[in-house]
């Protein structure tokens, strides 16, 4: 299950999409997203779907690579697709007991599903094609206009560094607790929900404690680069625009202008 | 000349627990480190040896005394950062300092928080990454890296901001014999090719016997000073600390009770074969 | 209560492209009372054999027999097989998580259902043989106790469940000289006691030297060399190669043997040493 969600992994090809500005693709998927909504009718889909493909093909990542990454979250589409199909007022087409399907409830189910589909295969492909640090320094980027209202845009950055930086680190941790835990005969798997989660103190509270003992260690490492907020501070990889990304940029600001004159005129 | 570390009659005094305890970690200590020299604490968890190194990169600041780096004292607020790209640091555990999750974006953290140019930095982060052999593994991920290799990037994102003086502490204390010995290499290929100063703090004597000044201490007190030789002849002292000595130097000690006429400073295993020939 | 391993081999990720062979055709015996020295470097394979002992890994292939239990067979109870083996971890501190230094160490024979009055007994027996005190220690926070100290309370905690072969992988790891000592003389005197198996996991040759029976050497998932000390560390040339020492004061004999031939080389610790070169000097200057 843990290794079928693709959200948040990196599927590198060295494509064209994988070379861009990584603040260029943070926008472009943000239009994208925005766009999503702005969609009300077929034309409008297909004009997504043909944008979605092909980004897609594009980035070379296989098609069946992110809709396996659909997989987990098909009971929240599920769930709202339910939500939408029972709750919307309208033309009555039939009745199931108390409830009552309607027309336009059925439309709305089936769009909204497709929508939630299309934004989880687009922001996957984003992180798919952008590295964790080129992701962490483009967002960084984009929020620094917003510094002077108080977002604390490199803080939030560093934050998302270090904590991609440790999941592989606490991962084995976990592991290796929890195998120190089983030789003394604690038991993780069988027993009812609550002398299941009680059985978890022996594995959390270890973690916890060295999580802190980490954080702290890791603060003084810090410190002692001489590591003081993000004031003065350079990078080594700068980030640049291109020709593609002015491009994609283009192409994606069409892709919103035609969804809007659709929904005007249509 | 200027002293690159002196540190003079430093107490350090911290409270223990919430009663208020307090507990001397430094007792009136007075050490100066010259330039390009290479010196080696030991002693035991305790007794102090970590809390003077932190003194040295001004993470910790004395109750009592100064401590001076490169003229620099580290009471001066305004000098701390200064103070820190002069006297780098390398910590015990390799997981807790690395900060990126690539090689080379850990190796330049450094000169980044000192504001260098990028094109300056790929050059710094380059030629560190070189010096300890690691270049190789420049866009890995650090959780593929086994402990000794950890610690060598770690030794690279400090040379990478050119300090002076480099002071590791208990750098080897996590990794097994071969990424020990690296680690060990790496320093004093430093050491011998770059001037850096290096202040190895550790509680495996292997690395105090090549050094060029060990200093012991025990409960916040300096006990034993001087070269190798002088330090390990002292065998009844150092086995009373509870510290180890080279197993030939033992021997020798050993060996002397019985009679046999052999000097107090061997250190090797070549010394002993030559020493124990001559007596034939 | 004795091992036997027979054609073991475990493959991490099988059919996908990190495949790789921890462990390849393991065939190993051991004496029940035998202690056992288990040497490699990182990546040998030791850390994964050693778990397969504990029933936390099972092999792809092969059989292993613990007692009379063949663990590797159908329907066996873990349960069983885990107060048989007791295993300590690389930093046994660390998985420490209770208020109490009672608390932790009769989290496993809670686990195994012992009445209270045993679960106390074994608390008191097992912190007696760290060298605890458990009147003053009982009640604190292990994580108010010392580096050393709380590596002690963990390996009571796995001694608390009375296990018949006791398995240590790097327990001095690091520990200062004096906290590595302490530590390796406990394991000594337990082993001495109750004529447990122990196989101790360890780097230090000169710590390997002074304390086991026999030594088993694993390179790239193969055992590489096995016997007595003195059979092992005669090959300092092959151990060197996979990045293996001897101890110094085996390397400095081995030495003095090239000079003059009538040297017993065969010398594992300090004491030992002295007594030859003892011998050897006397008798040369009785010639």
């Amino acid at each position: 299950m843990l290794k079928d969600i693709t959200i948040g992994q990196h599927y590198p090809t060295g494509s064209a999409i994988h070379k861009m500005d990584p603040r260029v693709k943070i926008i472009i998927t943000f239009i994208y997203i925005v766009s999503l909504f702005v969609v009300n009718n077929f034309i409008g889909y297909i004009y997504v779907i043909a944008f979605l493909l092909s980004a897609i093909l594009i980035s070379k990542v296989p098609v069946t690579y992110i809709l396996k990454g659909l997989k987990p979250l098909m009971i929240l589409i599920g769930i709202t697709f339910m939500i939408n199909i029972f709750m919307t007022a309208g033309e009555v087409v039939f009745r199931i007991g108390p409830f009552t399907i309607t027309e336009e409830g059925l439309y709305q189910a089936f769009f909204m599903a497709l929508r939630l589909v299309f934004l989880v295969m687009g922001t996957s492909l984003l992180t798919l094609t952008t590295s964790p640090i080129a992701l962490t320094d483009g967002i960084e980027h984009i929020l620094n206009p917003f510094k002077r209202i108080g977002v604390p845009a490199h803080e939030l950055a560093m934050m998302m560094t270090i904590a991609l930086r440790f999941i592989p680190t606490l991962l084995e941790e976990t592991d290796k607790i929890m195998k120190a835990q089983i030789a003394r005969g604690a038991d993780f798997e069988s027993g009812n929900l609550i002398s299941r989660a009680k059985g978890l103190v022996p594995l959390l509270v270890p973690l916890f404690i060295s999580s802190f003992r980490r954080a702290d260690e890791l603060a003084m490492a810090m410190e002692a680069r001489c590591y003081r907020g993000g004031e003065n501070r350079t990078r080594m990889k700068e980030l640049k625009t291109q020709g593609k990304d002015y491009f994609a940029l283009s192409v994606g600001t069409l892709l919103i202008a035609l969804l809007i004159v659709n929904r005007i005129w249509f | 000349m200027e002293k690159m570390i002196k540190v003079q009659g430093v107490t350090f005094l911290y409270e223990s627990n919430d009663q208020g305890d307090v507990v001397e970690a430094l007792k009136d200590i007075n050490i100066n480190v010259e330039k390009g020299e290479f010196v080696t604490i030991i002693g035991h968890n305790g007794s102090g040896k970590s809390t003077l190194a932190k003194h040295i990169n001004a993470l910790l600041k004395p109750s009592e005394g100064d401590v001076w780096v490169k003229g620099m004292n580290t009471k001066e607020d305004e000098e701390t950062w200064n103070i820190r790209q002069t006297a780098g640091m390398v910590f015990q555990n390799p997981d807790n300092q690395i900060v990126a999750t690539i090689v080379e974006e850990d190796v330049a953290f450094g000169p980044e928080n000192l504001g260098i140019p990028s094109a300056e930095i790929r050059v710094r982060v380059e030629e560190s990454l070189k010096t300890v052999g690691m270049l190789g593994y420049r866009d890995k991920g650090p959780h593929l890296l086994s402990g000794g290799q950890k610690q060598r990037i770690a030794i690279a994102g400090v040379i990478a901001m050119k300090p002076d003086c480099i002071v590791l502490d208990e750098p080897t204390a996590m990794l097994d014999p071969s990424g020990r010995k690296d680690v060990i290499d790496t320093i004093k290929k430093l050491n011998r090719e770059e001037n850096i100063t290096v202040v190895n703090i550790t509680h495996f004597m292997e690395e105090a016997v090549t050094a060029d000044r060990v200093i012991v201490m025990e409960d916040g007190d300096i006990v034993l000073e001087g070269t190798p030789r002088e330090v390990f002849s002292q065998v009844a002292k150092l086995k009373s600390l509870g510290l180890d000595v080279p197993q030939v130097t033992d021997l020798a000690f050993e060996l002397r009770k019985e009679g046999i006429e052999l000097p107090e400073d061997i250190l090797t295993v070549d010394e002993m074969v030559m020493q124990l020939c001559q007596l034939k | 209560m004795s091992i036997k391993i027979e054609n073991v081999t475990y493959i991490y990720n099988p059919k996908s492209p990190f495949e790789t062979k921890a462990l390849d055709g393991i065939n190993i015996e051991i004496a029940d009372g035998e202690f056992i020295g288990l040497i490699g470097h990182t990546g040998s394979g030791k850390s994964t054999l050693i778990q397969h002992l504990n029933g936390l890994i099972k092999p792809t292939s092969g059989k292993i027999t613990v007692g009379d239990l063949v663990i590797t067979g159908e329907k066996v109870k873990l349960a069983d097989l885990r107060k048989k083996v007791g295993l300590v971890f690389q930093y046994p501190e660390h998985q420490l998580f209770e208020e109490t230094v009672y608390k932790d160490i009769a989290f496993g024979p809670k686990n195994l259902n012992l009445s209270e009055s045993e679960i106390d007994e074994r608390v008191r027996e097992s912190m007696e043989l760290v060298k605890l005190d458990f009147e003053s220690l009982k009640e604190r926070s292990p994580f108010e106790l010392s580096g050393g100290q709380r590596r002690r309370v963990a390996i009571a905690g796995v001694l608390a469940m009375k296990p018949d072969i006791l398995i240590l992988d790097e327990p001095t790891a690091g520990l200062d000289p004096r906290g590595r000592d302490e530590i390796l003389e406990q394991i000594k005197y337990l082993h001495d006691k109750y004529q447990n198996t122990v196989i101790l996991v360890s780097h230090s040759m000169e710590d390997i030297a002074k304390l086991v029976d026999r030594i088993i050497v694993m390179h790239g998932g193969k055992i590489e060399l096995q016997g007595f000390p003195r059979e092992v560390f005669k090959q300092s040339k092959r151990l060197e190669s996979i990045g293996l020492g001897i101890p110094q004061i085996t390397h400095l004999m081995e030495k003095l043997k090239k000079v003059d031939g009538s040297i017993q080389e065969e010398v594992l610790t300090v004491e030992e040493a002295k007594v030859e070169i003892l011998r050897w000097i006397r008798s040369n200057k009785d010639a």
